[in-house]
């Protein structure tokens, strides 16, 4: 074999375990946080967040507060890689899609159980934001805050089956 | 955001759902620039490797963001009122790993 060819390969293999290790760890990590999050909407789907900013006229509403979740998530090595690679020649990165939309979901589904936890029955005007978190060195980016906030309503009378509870 | 109180109504709506808002103060605001502690900012790169949430991150994020609250409350207090109402929020990056949290609305007194 080519010396040169190894001792090139020698120098790359801690790139090369890093994409390696970020593939699949990230992977696995991905596609459990996912199942997680499929697990509790399923599990809030009675608690209904919209974002009518006044409640609708025949709901009671007995109480109120503001609630919030918010959640800081990070591509890992091996996408943070590819989208690198993506951004020069332009167009959809697909890396960063589910990042957000996992960020996103987990954002409201914390927010729902802070509205649980509080004893609220609805959230209406929810808002959404997203913000990007710097390194200290500022070059690159450590993560994406997916925030998610609205106001928590106490119903007198609950909303019972106004909702489906299971399927979909 | 129950901590505080019964007392005290913050809401991002414009009026309180079911209350009657009987006197307008005006603007209040909370603010808190926060920097990532260096430990954190390790464990976080390490983390970054494998991607997923950044859980240091999340909390240094969450407790600014109550702080900030907490300021826009008793300033709110300070004037007589007795509500925060159409709160909203705001992050920027003012200076490289230093983030302000920003909380404002309007303070109401309600009945």
């Amino acid at each position: 074999m080519n010396p040169e060819l190894v001792e090139l390969a020698i120098q790359f293999s801690p790139v090369a375990f890093l994409l390696v290790l970020g593939l699949v760890a990230g992977t696995i990590l991905e596609r459990r946080h996912f199942a997680d999050i499929r697990v509790r909407e399923t599990r809030f789907r009675s608690l209904p967040a919209v974002t009518f900013s006044k409640p609708p006229a025949d709901w009671a509403v007995d109480g109120c507060g503001l609630v919030a979740g918010s959640v800081v998530v990070s591509l890992d090595y091996f996408k943070r890689f590819a989208a690198a690679l993506r951004i020069i020649f332009g167009g959809r990165i697909k890396a960063f899609e589910p990042l957000m939309d996992r960020g996103r979901r987990e954002a409201i589904l914390r927010m729902k159980q802070e509205a649980a936890e509080t004893g609220y029955d609805a959230i209406i005007n929810v808002r959404l934001e997203t913000s990007r978190i710097a390194n200290a060195n500022g070059s690159t980016t450590a993560g994406v805050e997916l925030m998610a906030y609205g106001t928590g309503l106490k119903l007198r009378n609950p909303l019972g089956n106004a909702l489906p509870t299971e399927g979909a | 955001m129950s901590e505080f109180g019964e007392k005290f109504t913050i809401s991002n709506t414009e009026n309180i759902p079911g209350r009657q808002v009987t006197e307008f103060y005006g603007i209040v605001t909370g603010s808190t620039v926060r920097a990532k502690h260096i430990g954190k900012d390790i464990l976080a790169g390490l983390k970054n490797l494998v991607g997923g949430e950044l859980k240091g991150y999340t909390e240094l994020l969450g407790e600014a963001r109550q702080e900030a609250l907490r300021r826009m409350i008793a300033e709110a207090e300070s004037m007589g009122a007795n509500a925060v109402v159409n709160v909203r929020f705001s992050t920027s990056s003012i200076a490289q790993g230093a983030a302000e949290l920003f909380a404002y609305g309007t303070a109401v007194r309600v009945e």
